[in-house]
């Protein structure tokens, strides 16, 4: 039980990951990218094809892949959604899957249908534990991707809180134009934000890579585990989103435990949960960060 | 100056429309078995890119998650079949159903905006494969197929799905022209165009939305029966493939978003794209990505947006049109 407890929250780590460029980029520019899951598998092959030809280790590719994710992050908001955007709030949502059907193929043209993984190349990390006490082995991967997810997290949200930059970008998804009024450069605002959450979608690719195997048709289930984390955290906060993916995690691994097939299903239904409370709680906000630190409040007292 | 819905080209369209039908519906007496098939499967792209046409372009509601009610368009008449109901009622009953449990979902698939309402859609859709993959009739991933047909010799049913799909067709546009020249449709035309404005005169947006969202889950899991009478399998990752929804969106924005003729103009125009590229494999699908993303950044208004604001024609009359002396027309 135990053991299950701890791995769900492992696997929400990944969750998290992938999730937090796409809320990252809901929050700052109100556009849910449906290219998000495509582009984290994109970044998977670019680490796989690097480290393939030139036999260096993953981590050193993802090094060279997250500034180029960066770029692709840059001209994705500047040639499409930026255009989009001006057409109303539907065409992102269109022109982000038509892009995400165009990068799912081909990839598949290139690679073709054989499963890929980044596990081989890492050696013994792939299977490395950690001994808890009471006989529980967490894997070293899993620990490393949570603690990389936090310290995104906890940098994206410093850099919203704290610098002159998240000024700008906290104002520029508030209110573009009056933002444009106070010397804001509202597009350049957008680019950067666009780059920085496709950096973080490198960096989950390779997480996708290194946990497991992947194909050119991944990126469909990556996009919907991500919006399920993101609008189960609430969508309002990036900790809130790490919190969702928790719960969508934990969800799918008791999933599991009910039924071979539960584990996805698992998933789904909390998210279909959180949705109807949310709407019987219309008028009221529920932020699930909100709930934890109540309930929290309550187990200290 | 005078205030009317009709042109001469809508009155041409539809003396044209209703001859077209009319030799369509005597197209079994002389054409290949073939054509027949083949004709069978544009009649349904028609009614899938109409469907998603009138939750997209008139409702503003972009769903990524249509092939949910596809695939239980399907999956309900594979159930009400097998429990000896005839095929064809077995279709229309199964869509029936499948309108209320869109019902069902609207009461709360509706609060969410945009790109939520986009994925939730698909999640739903994944959920509903995941659920009927738990159906032991199903088989899990293997299917079935709908064995009820084999009570009619082959070519009998191909003729009877034939007939079928044509009259499937031409209801289901019937239906939704006759919901667009309602003050239902029209508050819904209201809404794409601005919402809070609609709202701020009186129109009640959940209400308008709701009617085209059970339309629109009518509408395609006909769609969904009728191909499974096409093919007879059933295998649920077929139904429930995104796949569907790409090919929506690619035939409405191809052809216009928002416009009742564009969603046939896109129809035809993927009809004619599978035809020729679908042996292309990756390319072909590729290009139907590019083509979407394409349409949807240069040409939001697709091809008949563009024919019809450069020429003015008006082939459906759903809008009102000022006719002032000087012979320059108004569009609504």
């Amino acid at each position: 039980m135990t053991n299950i407890l701890i791995q769900a929250v492992l696997l929400g780590g990944y969750y998290a990951l992938i999730a937090c460029g796409l809320a990252f980029m809901f929050q700052v520019m109100r556009v849910i990218n449906l290219a998000h899951g495509s582009l984290a598998v994109v970044s998977a092959y670019a680490v796989w094809s690097l480290s393939d030809s030139f036999g260096g280790s993953p981590f050193v590719s993802l090094l060279a892949v997250v500034p180029l994710m960066g770029v692709a992050g840059w001209l994705l908001q500047r040639l499409v959604l930026e255009r989009a955007v001006r057409g109303g709030e539907l065409l992102p949502v269109l022109s982000t899957f038509g892009l995400a059907i165009v990068l799912d193929n081909l990839l598949f043209q290139q690679f073709g249908a054989n499963t890929r993984s980044l596990s081989p190349m890492v050696g013994d990390l792939s299977w490395e534990a950690f001994e808890l006490p009471g006989n529980i082995y967490v894997g070293k991967l899993p620990v490393y991707i949570l603690i990389t997810v936090i310290v995104i997290i906890g940098a994206l949200d410093l850099l919203l809180k704290r610098t002159a930059l998240g000024r700008q970008i906290r104002a520029t998804a508030a209110d573009p134009d009056t933002a444009g009024l106070v010397g804001v450069d509202a597009r350049r605002t957008a680019g950067i934000a666009a780059a920085l959450a496709c950096m973080t979608v490198a960096v989950s690719g390779a997480a996708l890579g290194l946990r497991g195997t992947f194909d050119a048709y991944a990126g469909a289930p990556q996009l919907l585990f991500a919006f399920e984390a993101t609008i189960i955290g609430g969508a309002r906060s990036l900790w809130g989103v790490l919190a969702g993916a928790i719960v969508l995690a934990v969800a799918q691994s008791f999933g599991a435990q009910i039924h071979p097939q539960g584990f996805l299903l698992g998933g789904h239904l909390v998210f279909l949960v959180v949705l109807f409370v949310r709407l019987a709680l219309k008028g009221r906000s529920l932020n699930l960060m909100h709930i934890l630190r109540a309930t929290g409040k309550g187990a200290a007292q | 100056m005078t205030i009317h819905r009709w042109t001469w080209q809508s009155q041409l369209t539809f003396a044209l429309a209703a001859g077209v039908i009319a030799i369509l519906g005597l197209v079994p007496s002389f054409a290949s078995d073939g054509v027949i098939e083949r004709l069978t499967v544009l009649f349904i792209y028609v009614i899938l890119a109409a469907m998603w046409n009138a939750l997209a372009g008139y409702g503003g509601l972009v769903s990524i998650g249509n092939q949910l009610f596809f695939g239980l368009g399907a999956y309900a008449t594979i159930r009400l079949a097998d429990a000896g109901i005839n095929p064809f009622a077995a279709m229309s009953l199964g869509a029936g159903i499948v309108a209320g449990l869109s019902w069902l979902l609207s009461l709360f698939m509706l609060h969410l905006r945009a790109g939520e309402f986009a994925i939730g859609m698909w999640v739903l859709a994944s959920i509903a494969h995941l659920c009927v993959n738990l159906d032991p009739l199903i088989q899990g991933e293997t299917g079935t197929s709908l064995i009820a047909l084999n009570a009619y010799a082959i070519d009998a049913r191909r003729v009877l799905i034939f007939w079928a799909a044509l009259i499937g067709m031409v209801g289901l546009l019937a239906l939704l022209f006759a919901v667009l020249r309602t003050p239902s449709g029209l508050a819904m035309q209201a809404i794409r165009d601005n919402e809070e404005a609609a709202d701020s005169v009186g129109v009640n947006p959940m209400r308008t939305k709701r009617l085209f969202f059970v339309l629109a889950g009518f509408g395609t899991a006909v769609a969904g029966a009728l191909w499974l009478a096409q093919v007879s399998a059933f295998q649920p990752k077929t139904y429930f493939s995104v796949q569907w929804t790409a090919y929506m969106i690619f035939m409405v924005l191809v052809g216009g978003l928002g416009r009742f003729e564009g969603a046939i103009l896109g129809a035809l125009i993927f009809f004619a794209a599978e035809t020729w590229f679908a042996d292309t494999g990756v390319w072909y699908l590729i290009g139907l990505g590019a083509a979407a993303l394409l349409f949807s950044l240069l040409l939001p208004k697709g091809l008949w947006g563009w024919i019809a604001t450069r020429t003015g024609v008006s082939l459906m009359p759903l809008g009102y049109r000022v006719h002032v002396d000087t012979q320059s027309e108004t569009g609504r």
